[in-house]
């Protein structure tokens, strides 16, 4: 079952195209990556698909009463504003309370809700906007590159995370990315997007692509081929470090 | 008792620090201080229009404050830096004034009366003016609290929930231009920024909720108020500033008080 799709997208910013022609869909519990370099549009495919911007062409259709739940890509509460955890998670309306522990331990949060935010650790944080995004049981959850600012071992966590959550709740992801080598693992389907969608499949369909190689291996001078390998066991390292 | 010069000048600031606090709040979550005193700026501005045309200057002050505070949201996200396009608004809003209020004839203006606003001269109309503005700005952030709050954390994390950003920067800048508007008499043009910005970053320190913060920095605008009146009639200092040196006094005594951060 499609849960939220783009037809013929295009989108401009002050007369520049960011997008075109974009036909996207996303089916319930899938999970899929979104990659491309600085620029590509990824974020503003999202921001389309949120209803965030109007789309100049095309048109974006969501299943009647679909629920969605949104890590957005940067935000930061900085020390000018106090403000606690369960104040945070209460914004804009109030989750029951059962369902606030239920999320808040889920993602390893139960103990920091009296904590200010501004003294949280990147990783706290971003476990905070994920228990945000879960509230309200969502149908499918959208993140905007959700790891940047964390360490390796911090990333490695977070998605592990996320696959346990598609596990539990059911929620189809989608997520934006470019630390390409840690995602495609967990991921069912990857798109490849650089003003249009330039190549899409499995994990393994899109790195073999020559789309795709010549996105992100002429820049990288071909550390992009290492981190390929690496991501193919990425799996089994997980089971073995847990 | 309300005859009492002093009485009314008292009763004016508290009622709008009733605005200022929560509005300086979020001035300065939103990093605005600057969009304050382009706003304030403006007013200048409003006072020759209001010379020119007759009017009331709350109104003409009003009407420049918000045109300018629309002017600039909006050439904001045309691409220039908000820093910038303040800076230019602001100044050329000021001068255009000062020079506009030259060419007005006939009218002799005390220009520093609204540079610096004579809290002590305000009129017993004034201040049920003040009160009714104040109360009624202080309303709709009440109301609005939870999406004017969320929109401030992030743009998009409010429009992903169904709350439009630029509506809730829309009610911010009209609130600002009638606070603006109205603390013209009473701090001046130079010094409404002050009553912004001070006792909202003094009250930071004693605060863990957003909620306490606006409710902390009204309770410091108004004992800034009692404090600069009191201090204005005891050592005959000019009552505006004085006003705004106590806010700043409790500023300075609020970084060594500040309740742990955990």
């Amino acid at each position: 079952m499609i849960l939220i799709s783009a037809d013929g997208l295009g989108v401009k910013y002050g007369g520049k195209p960011v997008l075109h022609d974009v036909n996207f869909s996303i089916s319930a519990a899938e999970i899929v990556t979104l990659v491309g370099p600085n620029g590509s549009g990824k974020s503003t495919l999202i921001r389309a698909l949120l209803g965030i911007v109007t789309p100049t062409r095309g048109t974006v259709s969501a299943k009647q009463g679909l629920r969605i739940g949104y890590v957005p890509q940067k935000l930061s509460i900085d020390g000018t504003m106090p403000m606690t955890v369960a104040r945070f998670l209460a914004l804009p309306r109030r989750a029951p309370d059962y369902e606030l522990n239920q999320v808040m331990s889920r993602v390893g949060i139960a103990d920091l809700a009296h904590r200010q935010m501004a003294a949280l650790s990147g990783g706290q944080f971003q476990r905070i906007l994920l228990a945000r995004a879960l509230l309200g049981m969502p149908d499918i959850l959208i993140l905007d590159e959700p790891t940047q600012g964390l360490d390796q071992p911090g990333v490695a966590g977070f998605y592990q995370m996320i696959e346990e959550l598609r596990r539990d709740i059911g929620c189809a992801i989608l997520l934006v990315s470019h630390d390409l080598h840690v995602v495609m693992g967990a991921s069912d389907r990857v798109i490849c997007l650089n003003g249009h969608i330039c190549c899409e499949g499995s994990p393994q369909v899109v790195s073999a692509a020559p789309e795709y190689r010549e996105l992100f291996g002429m820049g990288t001078k071909g550390a992009l081929a290492l981190y390929r390998h690496e991501h193919d066991h990425h799996h089994d390292h997980d089971q073995e470090g847990a | 008792m309300l005859d009492d010069f002093l009485v009314r000048a008292v009763l004016a600031g508290i009622g709008l620090s009733l605005a200022t606090g929560p509005l300086g709040a979020f001035v300065v979550w939103r990093k605005m201080a600057y969009f304050g005193d382009t706003i304030a700026h403006a007013a200048i501005l409003g006072v020759a229009l209001s010379l020119a045309f007759s009017m009331s200057p709350v109104i003409g002050t009003f009407v420049a404050a918000l045109a300018v505070g629309i002017a600039a949201s909006g050439l904001a996200s045309g691409g220039r830096s908000m820093d910038s396009t303040l800076g230019v608004l602001s100044h050329s809003a000021l001068a255009l004034g000062l020079v506009a209020i030259s060419f007005v004839r006939g009218v002799r203006v005390d220009l520093t009366s609204f540079l610096f606003g004579d809290i002590l001269t305000v009129s017993l109309g004034h201040v049920g003016l003040i009160w009714l503005v104040s109360l009624g700005v202080l309303g709709v952030l009440v109301w609005r609290w939870s999406d004017l709050l969320t929109a401030t954390l992030d743009d998009d994390l409010a429009a992903s929930r169904g709350i439009n950003p630029a509506r809730q920067r829309l009610i911010l800048t009209l609130a600002l231009a009638l606070v603006v508007a109205l603390s013209l008499k009473i701090v001046g043009a130079l010094l409404i920024g002050a009553m912004l910005i001070i006792p909202a970053t003094a009250a930071r320190g004693f605060s863990r909720s957003p909620e306490m913060m606006a409710i902390t920095a009204t309770v410091i605008g108004g004992l800034a108020t009692l404090g600069g009146v009191g201090a204005s009639a005891l050592l005959d200092t000019p009552a505006g500033p004085s006003i705004v040196v106590v806010a700043a006094l409790i500023f300075a005594i609020s970084g060594r008080l500040r309740i742990s951060e955990t």
